[in-house]
């Protein structure tokens, strides 16, 4: 199981927790099970989010390794100018 | 892709070699959005709503069809309807709908023969509007009874009561505040004002678009990201990707604003609809009006610290308007605003409400300068109030590596102590100011990113490499691209030139944003480098009859890897390349990948101001820019990144903002009212760049484009304050605003 650490305003989506695990060993398992388990979440997640995981923000790596101890952070889609 | 573990002197990174745009850009022979012509084109112009909040009944566009010299008029309805919420927004906000939703909203376009008749054929297209109830203003949009933009871009999930403009909640932290208050000598709690402004490139957006009846269609434009362009057009006139070639021009200035479209799909369907090239350029009042600018915000910042300046809890409450549709840039405000600090205690949240203006564009380091100046402000504050020295401070709240850091992540290796140390070792720090004058010191921080990436390279039979990258050149990349395709195959920087290609000549790039460009493309070209190179040697291999792995490249040449390999002459890329032919074809070295790992950057800025007590006016003496570059590939290109980002902080806290009158209507489209700084506003303006290197990219780069723009407005406001004694704390401090707060 992962820890992931859950933005505030999207906790109303997982009862108020701030942390979630989830059955995952990739980021796309990680959006996959956060969606599965916590429906609330899907629109933030097809609207666009990252994953900060081990402190490195990724976006759209699927096939990004995650492991029972990553730090794993849900963020929003990260944008620039 | 990690840091090279292997210590490396480098040869041509970190040198200053001549921008290889110089020469077109000063003898006029570069090609900006507005020079591209093609035969027959028409001119397109926009008609564009005079009411803030109207219902549009009608569109009769006859009289102006009849027009001699009038091809084509389009309207909303000659558009394809738009996938998912965000692309919707865009569409609208190029062409309105049902509503106009601000003052310059696009109703209508016209393709005419000449700029003059298309002009004319704007005046006759009548356009029945029902006049809607506006509001501009934060404090307005979330009153119960504020006209209502659009009841279906809500907040989702938001809890009962929430306004009905307010589209986006956000909330960030970490740590019991309550706890972290209880064990502050001081608490302080102030509230602070921020305007929209406007990115100011000095290119106004521009575009050639050429359709053919076959549904191929062209189009030229400046913009930050050639393959967006492309996307969003052809979505919104129903195209297939490959149908629709885009190709970006030079480009004058983006900062952000250029990163999506207003113009580019309504030339696209002119063209269609006339069946001839449609060329269209905003005036600068087009520009202010319906392209960009930033959020406005408010702020209530609340900061506990003890007496030896240790902070022990922290909370801020932001609110942004983004203009008529939904913004998410609250979020981004609200990681940043506390980033820079290692706080046990601390939240962020916030939210955007709708209000009648043009739909906010990304300006360097988006929500980051408005989410940050408060909280840079009050720790000012209590600075002074608790006689502590601001960068010691800093340095002792500071991030670091190890630190959770206020938006979630655990920091890897940062800069920032390094930079802070550097401030307060620097002689301006240490220099004496006069009457009337003040020191302002701020940090400030942004993520950076990576995204696809695309890079190809050829190797050219006389040695020479020509590299094919997707990004838009807007701060100097095709130079430090350039640059590091020399390094990794060992041969002059002045063998290399690197092109930006269209959207069929290479593959996928995310724009140029996000700090995105030297940190990606360059991490994307030394792998194109290392495929040509890992080439080269097999080729070299199968001359000497040797294993591939018995040839390794050094200096530009493949040489036998150890005396077990055998006793052969190295050979150059010029003589490998000279021979390719016979030995296999072509050599080229390519490079595709969504990159990840871009380190985030911090950075310190000081300012010294003189007020004149008098009138207000308030003059910069000095400025001083340090930042954490990773490693700089061209360090004079990095300056100018510092450089640009704190004239433009700058002009933000000085004087820049969006003035909307009772009517709803835009006051100061131009140049004239919208005061931005020119060079002589501004001393020379330091930059001191630190390399803790980013250890997600093989030469330790770090994304430099957009940290400079966020510490300078409260740089500024810390150091007028300090000057005449009082606290600012709204934004832009123009001389009435300061001038009213001395009179107090």
């Amino acid at each position: 199981m992962v820890k992931v650490t859950i933005w505030g305003s999207l906790r109303a989506a997982t009862d108020g927790a701030a942390e979630v695990e989830v059955e995952a060993q990739n980021f796309k398992q990680v959006m996959s099970e956060l969606e599965r388990n916590y429906p609330g979440l899907q629109a933030q997640i097809a609207a666009g989010a990252s994953l900060a995981i081990d402190g490195k923000i990724y976006r759209e790596a699927w096939f990004t390794p995650v492991y029972p101890d990553s730090e794993v952070v849900l963020m929003p889609f990260m944008v620039g100018g | 892709m990690a840091l090279d573990t292997e210590k490396r002197e480098f040869k041509i990174i970190g040198t200053r070699p001549l921008r290889p745009d110089g020469i077109d850009k000063v003898t006029g022979r570069a090609l900006y959005g507005a020079d591209m012509v093609a035969p027959g084109m028409l001119e397109g112009k926009i008609l564009r709503s005079p009411h803030a909040h109207a219902r549009i009944v009608s569109i009769d566009a006859s009289a102006a069809l009849a027009l001699q010299g009038v091809k084509a008029v389009v309207t909303a309805s000659d558009f394809s309807e738009a996938k998912g919420e965000l692309m919707q927004n865009i569409l609208e906000n190029c062409m309105a709908q049902d509503k106009a939703l601000y003052h310059g909203h696009a109703v209508a376009a016209v393709a005419a023969t000449s700029e003059t008749i298309a002009k004319q054929a704007l005046k006759l297209i009548k356009v029945d509007y029902e006049v809607l109830p506006h509001v501009t203003e934060i404090e307005d949009a979330v009153k119960p009874d504020a006209p209502v933009l659009r009841p279906d871009r809500r907040a989702k999930g938001a809890p009962e009561g929430t306004p009905a403009n307010i589209t986006n909640l956000s909330n960030f932290g970490h740590g019991d505040l309550e706890a972290g208050f209880a064990k502050a000598d001081l608490i302080i709690e102030r509230s602070f004002r921020t305007e929209s402004t406007h990115q100011g490139y000095i290119e106004p957006h521009a575009c050639l678009a050429s359709m053919g009846p076959d549904g191929k269609a062209d189009l030229w434009c400046c913009t930050q990201g050639h393959y967006a362009v492309r996307d969003m057009c052809a979505s919104f006139l129903g195209m297939s990707l490959s149908q629709l070639r885009v190709t970006a021009s030079e480009i004058g200035g983006g900062f952000g604003g250029k990163t999506v479209v207003f113009i580019e799909p309504v030339a696209l369907a002119l063209s269609r609809k006339a069946g001839k090239p449609v060329k269209m350029a905003m005036t600068r009042e087009e520009v202010f009006k319906a392209s960009g600018p930033t959020p406005s915000s408010l702020a209530d910042i609340k900061i506990g610290m003890t007496k030896g300046g240790k902070i022990t809890a922290a909370h801020a409450k932001l609110r942004f308007q983004g203009g008529a549709f939904p913004s998410g840039t609250i979020d981004l405000g609200a990681m940043c605003a506390f980033a820079a600090y290692d706080l046990e205690a601390v939240r962020a949240e916030g939210f955007n409400v709708m209000t009648n203006r043009p739909r906010e564009a990304a300006y360097r380091a988006p929500g980051a300068p408005i989410g940050v100046y408060p909280v840079e402000a009050l720790i000012d504050e209590l600075c002074i109030e608790l006689g502590l020295d601001p960068l010691d401070v800093r340095l002792l709240n500071a991030a670091d590596k190890g630190t959770k850091s206020s938006y979630g992540p655990t920091f890897e290796a940062i800069g920032l102590k390094a930079t802070l140390e550097a401030a307060k070792a620097h002689r301006h720090y240490n220099t004496p100011l006069g009457p009337n004058q003040g020191r302002g010191v701020s940090c400030g921080f942004w993520f950076n990113f990576g995204g696809s990436t695309s890079v190809s390279m050829s190797v050219n039979d006389d040695g020479t490499v020509a590299v094919t990258e997707g990004n838009p050149d807007i701060g100097g990349s095709r130079a430090s691209v350039g640059m590091m395709a020399a390094e990794e195959l060992g041969i002059p920087y002045e063998n290399i030139r690197t092109i930006v290609a269209d959207t069929n000549s290479i593959g996928f790039n995310d724009p140029t944003h996000g700090s995105r460009v030297t940190f990606s493309v360059g991490l994307a070209t030394i792998e194109a480098a290392r495929d040509a190179i890992k080439k080269m040697c097999t080729r070299v291999a199968k001359i000497w009859d040797i294993d591939p792995d018995a040839v390794m490249w050094e200096d530009g040449h493949a040489r036998p890897a150890g005396e077990n390999a055998g006793n052969y002459e190295p050979m150059s890329l010029a003589e490998i390349a000279a021979i390719a032919s016979k030995t296999g074809g072509p050599i080229a070295g390519h490079y595709e990948v969504n990159a990840d790992s871009a380190g985030v950057s911090f950075g310190v800025h000081l300012a010294d101001i003189e007020v004149d007590p008098e009138t207000g006016f308030s003059t910069v003496l000095r400025y001083t820019v340090f930042q954490d570059a990773g490693k700089a590939i061209h360090p004079a290109y990095v300056e100018g990144q510092m450089q640009g980002g704190a004239a433009q902080g700058i002009g933000w806290a000085m004087n820049e903002e969006y003035i909307y009158g009772k009517d709803g209507l835009l006051q100061n489209a131009g140049f004239l009212d919208y005061r931005i700084p020119v060079a002589s506003d501004l001393p020379p303006i330091e930059a001191v760049i630190l390399e803790i290197p980013n250890p997600g990219h093989p030469y330790g780069v770090r994304g430099v484009g957009e940290t400079a723009i966020v510490p300078p407005l409260a740089a500024v406001s810390n150091a007028v304050s300090r000057a005449i004694g009082k606290r600012m704390r709204a934004l832009p401090m123009s001389p009435p605003k300061i001038l009213k707060v001395i009179k107090g």
